[in-house]
């Protein structure tokens, strides 16, 4: 889970992993193609809206999060997934949704 | 007040790209989207270089924004339709930007740049220019506009409508979690405010929730319709958006943003918090 990020994952300078708690992840269609420009949206455990954010050119994202359980929903033109997610403390948390029709 | 006053469809917007006196502008805080690709003929406006002051942390003045549309080629008379990312965030800030300086006629596109994506819809990367106008903006109109010492003064008067997601309201977290959570602000919100969250009023897909459906989640919160409300947020764009449905879809009265929001008030000393 607590991967070293993938290229074009680069936190913005001055970020404190040993504080931030980040969940990454790439998002691809069933084929494992990554889907450029996804819209990716962060739930909180109740299912309500936190953040979203829109995938890069290689399907990845990320989020500043907080410990606790979290749903990634990644919505597309080829389709939607999500998928839970529950970091225990602060660092890199990485998990990646496939989407499909 | 109806929707289609305020409020036009991806539908609608693709059939009318070209017509006459109506300008498509994307409104974002990052504007490397637009530049990517845009719908086509549209213009854009930077939500911080375009529209903030740069020294100050206020709008650009009448003079300057009046300078600014001229420029791009907005005219006062011509219709602007308005969209971006975020869900609309910024092009909601922008709507009410524009009503504050007295634009007449400003349109939303239902869903943003996330419905026109998802639908697949056609994105251009051609530089748009369009001829200078002499645009000339009123004075701000600052009935829509709350600042910082009104805003402790309606404790327990007007409805505060903390915007923000549960968790930033409860001071779990202090930012939206696409941004870095180390902020300087106090955790926590305005005593009193009810949290309802903008993205309570919106679809997955980034359109507006119907009439109904966001009547009956004010009232289920505990909105009050026969008190005047004030909405906020982090930095006031995701407020602007409550303020566009509480104003411009349910046609409630003595609506203010305070576009101060929490970024400043978290920041003031000896302001009342709860947690």
């Amino acid at each position: 889970m607590c991967a070293a990020p993938k290229q074009g994952q680069k936190l913005p300078a001055g970020v404190d992993v040993e504080k931030e708690t980040v969940l990454t992840g790439q998002v691809t269609d069933g084929s494992g193609n990554p889907v450029a420009g996804a819209f990716v949206r962060l739930l909180d455990s109740t299912g309500e809206f936190t953040a979203e954010v829109v995938a890069s050119p290689t399907g990845d994202f990320r989020f500043f999060a907080a410990p606790g359980t979290w749903t990634l929903r990644a919505l597309s033109s080829v389709g939607n997934g999500d998928v839970k997610i529950s970091p225990e403390g602060p660092g890199i948390h990485e998990k990646d949704i496939v989407v499909s029709k | 007040m109806a929707r289609s006053d305020v409020l036009v469809s991806a539908d609608w917007a693709e059939q009318n790209l070209n017509a006459d006196k109506t300008v498509f502008i994307e409104v974002d805080e990052d504007t490397s989207a637009y530049d990517a690709g845009h719908i086509p003929g549209a213009i854009k406006l930077d939500w911080k270089k375009d529209l903030q002051d740069g020294v100050r942390r206020d709008f650009v003045d009448a003079e300057r924004f009046s300078k600014l549309l001229s420029e791009r080629g907005v005219a006062n008379d011509d219709t602007v339709i308005l969209y971006g990312g975020n869900n609309n965030w910024f092009a909601a800030y922008a709507y009410w930007y524009f009503k504050l300086y007295g634009h007449k006629d400003v349109k939303l596109i239902d869903g943003g740049r996330k419905k026109w994506e998802l639908d697949g819809r056609p994105l251009s990367s051609e530089t748009v220019t369009r001829p200078a106008t002499d645009y000339k903006a009123s004075e701000p109109d600052l009935s829509i506009r709350a600042f910082r010492d009104e805003v402790i003064d309606s404790i327990g008067k007007k409805n505060l409508v903390d915007v923000r997601s549960p968790d930033e309201f409860s001071g779990k977290i202090l930012a939206p979690a696409h941004l870095p959570q180390e902020q300087a602000q106090q955790r926590g919100h305005i005593p009193g405010a009810i949290n309802i969250p903008w993205s309570t009023t919106a679809n997955e897909d980034g359109t507006f929730k119907s009439d109904e459906e966001l009547e009956a989640l004010y009232k289920e919160k505990g909105f009050d319709d026969s008190r005047e409300t004030i909405a906020y947020c982090r930095i006031g764009e995701r407020s602007s958006h409550t303020w566009f449905v509480l104003t411009e879809l349910l046609g409630k009265k003595g609506v203010k943003n305070y576009d101060g929001s929490w970024v400043e008030y978290g920041s003031l000393v000896g302001a009342p918090i709860e947690l």
